[in-house]
């Protein structure tokens, strides 16, 4: 019988889809270990310069001679959104997510009248923006030939975004990527790099001497910060990333398994509904002899 | 040892030591300069050279690129940007930071090529160091 026969190629069919799932969500467990241990691994410098970082702008900000990266351009009228996202698919909606919150973002900006550039990292966010948003796309860096990600993979993006602002292409720079909560929480986030945000500190800041002096410590020490703050974006987007296909894979799995039982179910029914019928057409042949 | 201080060295990509220190020798950048313990606050940013970590007769060194340093009276934290034990660092590695810088040095913008061409040195001298 021939359903019997489509039934079980089905069904072997999604098995093996079952066995891939469930490799790369082995795969996708272990990347994800490393890239939280790189992520926690990262965090005491980002924390200290965090930390530094307040003290120092807390000084200047107030000052005319505050550096263009603290104080701004003056103006706000043309934003670089810089959108991370992932070089591959197949991680549920981590890449889609980032996306609509840029495009969220883009949409608000052109509504209000201002101009808007897009720079993407990692192919999937750029080919969700291209249709809409091609036409502010200003560059685009590429991560796939990347195994494990470094601070010079961030700073080559940095140097890039202070390239761009250094000749004026922009006032305003904020970078999309998603905030590794747990397997099951990535959250979406935007978080502005230029004009540098300053963290308040709280209590009371212990007075430094600096040398070389404020102003020089200040210049030297904004685009590192920033660069920092990419490397730390980077590495939270590459634990969301694992996070995000580890479950959906987790899902996909599951899902396979219960289509399995289910197709399994229906093919011993057609089997035995075969075998009934043969019986019956054995029975009857012998009754009319 | 009642003088200690708490020494961190932090690069981007990891922490590299954490420890119990009795004084700690840093290539500032505008001249070396010893931290010990009660060392009054100040920020100081690093050249290029080799960062020597006391405690208490155990010497541990790092080479270092660039950076910052946080001095409080209790506590060192270097934070830099390429931080490698000295017994790791390899004279290619630098030879390689020396090529890069030059390149960098030689595209500069006339005003700021005194910065690159400072850097090229304390790498040369570095090197010079490492023997």
């Amino acid at each position: 019988m021939a359903n019997l026969k489509d039934l079980k190629i089905r069904i072997e069919s999604v098995k093996s889809t079952r066995k891939i799932t469930q490799a790369m969500q082995m795969v996708a467990a272990a990347k994800l270990r490393r890239a939280q241990e790189a992520a926690e691994a990262g965090r005491p410098y980002g924390q200290r310069m965090a930390a530094v970082m307040a003290n120092l702008a807390q000084g200047a900000a107030g000052s005319d001679s505050a550096p263009r990266l603290l104080a701004g351009t003056g103006k706000d009228d043309v934003h670089l959104l810089v959108v991370a996202t992932a070089e591959r698919g197949l991680c549920g909606g981590f890449n889609s997510s980032i996306a609509k919150l840029a495009r969220q973002h883009a949409d608000d900006l052109i509504a209000r009248g201002k101009t808007v550039k897009i720079l993407t990292v990692g192919k999937k966010g750029r080919e969700q923006m291209r249709r809409e948003y091609g036409e502010y796309f200003v560059g685009h860096v590429d991560m796939s030939g990347i195994k494990q990600l470094g601070y010079d993979n961030a700073k080559g993006i940095a140097d890039d975004i202070l390239a761009r602002f250094d000749a004026g292409e922009f006032d305003v720079c904020t970078i999309f990527y998603s905030i590794f909560r747990s397997v099951i929480a990535q959250i979406p986030t935007a978080q502005q790099l230029i004009p540098a945000e300053v963290v308040e500190t709280e209590g009371d800041v212990p007075f430094y001497e600096y040398e070389p002096d404020e102003t020089e410590i200040l210049a030297e020490l904004l685009p590192r910060a920033m660069t920092t703050l990419v490397f730390t974006a980077l590495l939270e987007n590459g634990a969301s990333e694992q996070g995000a296909r580890m479950s959906a894979m987790d899902n996909a799995t599951r899902n396979a398994g219960e289509m399995i039982d289910k197709l399994t179910i229906e093919y011993n029914r057609s089997r035995q509904a075969a075998i009934t019928n043969e019986l019956i057409e054995i029975i009857s042949g012998a009754e009319a002899l | 040892m009642a003088d200690m201080m708490q020494f961190d060295l932090v690069s981007p990509e990891k922490m590299l030591a954490s420890a119990k220190v009795s004084a700690v020798d840093l290539p500032g950048s505008e001249g070396d300069m010893t931290a010990m313990p009660g060392h009054a606050p100040m920020v100081i940013s690093l050249r290029p050279g080799v960062l020597r970590a006391d405690s208490g007769g155990e010497i541990s060194e790092f080479v270092v690129t660039s950076g910052f340093v946080e001095i409080n009276a209790g506590a060192v934290s270097v934070l830099a940007e390429k931080a490698i034990p000295r017994e790791l660092c390899t004279r290619e590695e630098i030879q390689a930071l020396i090529e890069a810088a030059r390149e960098k040095a030689a595209a500069a913008e006339p005003d700021t090529r005194d910065i690159g061409e400072k850097l090229v040195a304390d790498l040369v001298h570095l090197l010079d160091m490492m023997d």
